[in-house]
């Protein structure tokens, strides 16, 4: 292959990449937006998505290379894993909310800061080690049932799974933004993370506020999840760390608590793991992004689009 | 009476702030709060919105006990609160504030009535509506900070500090508003450092001093008491 197909390829591959960091770094961006909390527990709610939408495709019979369905009915069966993984994602999110860091939030005042923060890696481990005990360590082979359609651009391969992804991550980031900035549930949402006390006096109901972005950030990372075995073709307990904390960055990278910068922190952090991966090693990705982290919070707390600083505490 | 106090003990974890407090607010009165720091000025404000519950005593609202209501309940039932220091949303833009003024009602085109009124009472906030809110100067804020208590369509708006960090010229500017606001129906309760100011505008007034009401009256009789003329008129004059 030519260089410009290299980098062709690579650009495809790191979109792909990029929207499902993006649909991961939007969750720690909607939670720590309305509560400054930093939710550790994103991580495998992600991977438990992944989980579940791999069983609602297994439940419709596929497994591994199966092309048993085509047309309408697998049309069918990819939109039941993604609604049921980003539902049952959700209402995980929202019970996490609810039973660990409300109590936390009525008797200390504020979910945020580091009290809230190791809860959240405590539950990480909770529903990480459920996931280990329960299905056991082996890599679980992700059913890919889509029939391998490539399209050529400039010699690159662009898959009709590739396209796929880019459609779904697309779709339900703009059905994100348009939530946020034009329903009056959205509003209150935003109202909440700009200034919570005000917006309790315009009688906005602040725990709904949190609920709902504890739901709607765990249901992109169900999405984010089920286009990670679609992509990888496999799924396992351990998945969440290092797709985490790759959005996680991306979501500081683009200012943390700004929708925008997560988008758009989630596709630098794609293209840099494929470019580099291609142009430099697979084995200096994580280093490049890592020190991508520390440099944001070393130079620009605020990172590409944010106007608030992670705290300190 | 729209608003009444009866013997309010309001405490901030074991701190006491408010000591058995009084205060009844008539319909259609302008009463202004007067006291120093920490004199419990603020907490009354917040006892009144529902951020704080008193531990002892009742806060009586058109009649009705309103001491265990959430702070939604208070805003349906008519009070709209100025915050301290604006309190805009300031990533929303200035049409968006207003629209959060009116997030208990229903919209439809009474709320785009009630925006324009808005506009016609604050023309610099029909300019600047589709600007982020963070953006705007002082003074601006403050109109559309009054504008955001206003689409409540409230029966009482509760001003905390409405002078403060305004340049001399808004704050005539947002006296005059709040006298025109208040002819147009509103009872208006504002707690206020500039005395000067508050008791030109208001009818009555009261005194808070360690979280005990020591004096109130006419605006005017408080205006010649000579322990306001020294501790906060003369204070005022020498500041200026």
């Amino acid at each position: 292959m030519s260089e410009t197909t290299l980098v062709t390829q690579q650009v495809i591959n790191g979109l792909s990449l990029g929207g499902m960091y993006a649909l991961l770094a939007l969750g720690f961006t909607l939670v720590y937006g309305i509560i400054e909390l930093i939710n550790f527990a994103h991580f495998n709610v992600f991977m438990i998505g992944s989980f579940i939408g791999m069983w609602v495709l297994q439940a419709f019979g596929l497994s591994g290379q199966s092309v048993l369905l085509t047309g309408l009915p697998l049309i069918g069966a990819l939109l039941a894993a993604l609604v049921v993984s980003m539902f049952a994602s959700g209402v995980l999110g929202v019970a996490i909310e609810k039973y660990t860091l409300r109590p936390l939030r009525s008797s200390t005042g504020s979910a945020g800061g580091t009290i809230g923060m190791i809860t959240t890696i405590g539950v990480s481990y909770i529903l990480f080690n459920v996931i280990l005990l329960g299905f056991g360590a082996d890599t679980k082979n992700f059913p890919n049932p889509l029939p391998t359609i490539h399209f050529d651009v400039e010699g690159a391969n662009l898959d009709l799974r590739v396209i796929l992804i880019w459609v779904v991550s697309i779709v339900l980031m703009v059905a994100l933004w348009l939530f946020v900035q034009k329903s009056r549930l959205g509003k209150a949402m935003r109202a909440v993370a700009q200034d919570a006390e005000a917006a309790r006096m315009m009688g906005v109901d602040v725990d709904r506020a949190v609920v709902m972005a504890f739901f709607w950030g765990s249901a992109l990372a169900g999405a984010a999840g089920l286009i990670f075995g679609l992509y990888y073709n496999f799924t396992s307990f351990l998945i969440g760390y290092t797709a985490g904390l790759r959005a996680f960055t991306a979501a500081v990278l683009g200012g943390i608590g700004n929708i925008p910068g997560a988008m758009l922190g989630g596709l630098i952090i794609g293209l840099i793991e494929s470019l580099g991966g291609q142009f430099i090693a697979v084995k200096w990705t994580d280093v490049i992004i890592f020190a991508i982290l520390v440099f944001v919070l070393v130079l620009k707390p605020t990172g590409l689009l944010g106007t608030m600083a992670p705290s300190k505490s | 009476m729209l608003l009444e106090f009866r013997d309010v003990d309001t405490y901030y974890g074991d701190l006491h702030v408010l000591k058995q407090v009084n205060y009844s607010i008539d319909n259609g009165e302008i009463v202004c709060l007067l006291g120093g720091n920490a004199s419990g000025k603020s907490t009354t404000m917040k006892t009144i919105m529902g951020v704080v519950r008193p531990k002892r005593g009742s806060v009586v609202f058109d009649g009705e006990p309103i001491e265990q209501l959430p702070t939604s309940e208070r805003v349906r039932r008519g009070i709209a609160p100025v915050l301290e220091a604006r309190r805009l949303f300031p990533r929303m833009t200035v049409y968006e504030n207003l629209e959060m003024g009116a997030f208990l009602r229903q919209p439809g085109p009474e709320l785009e009535e009630d925006i324009e009124r808005v506009y016609e009472l604050f023309p610099r906030v029909k300019e600047r509506r589709s600007q982020l809110a963070g953006t705007l100067s002082g003074g601006e804020q403050q109109m559309v900070a009054i504008g955001r208590a206003l689409m409540a369509r409230p029966r009482l708006i509760c001003m905390d500090e409405p002078s403060m960090g305004l340049a001399p010229i808004f704050v005539e500017q947002t006296f005059e508003i709040i006298q025109e606001i208040n002819r147009r129906g509103t009872t208006i309760f504002m707690v206020e450092q500039n005395a000067n100011m508050a008791l030109t505008v208001a009818h009555r007034a009261y005194v808070l001093q360690t979280g005990q009401v020591v004096l109130s009256g006419s605006a005017r009789e408080l205006r010649e008491n000579p322990l306001i003329r020294e501790a906060y008129l003369g204070e005022m004059q020498v500041a200026h």
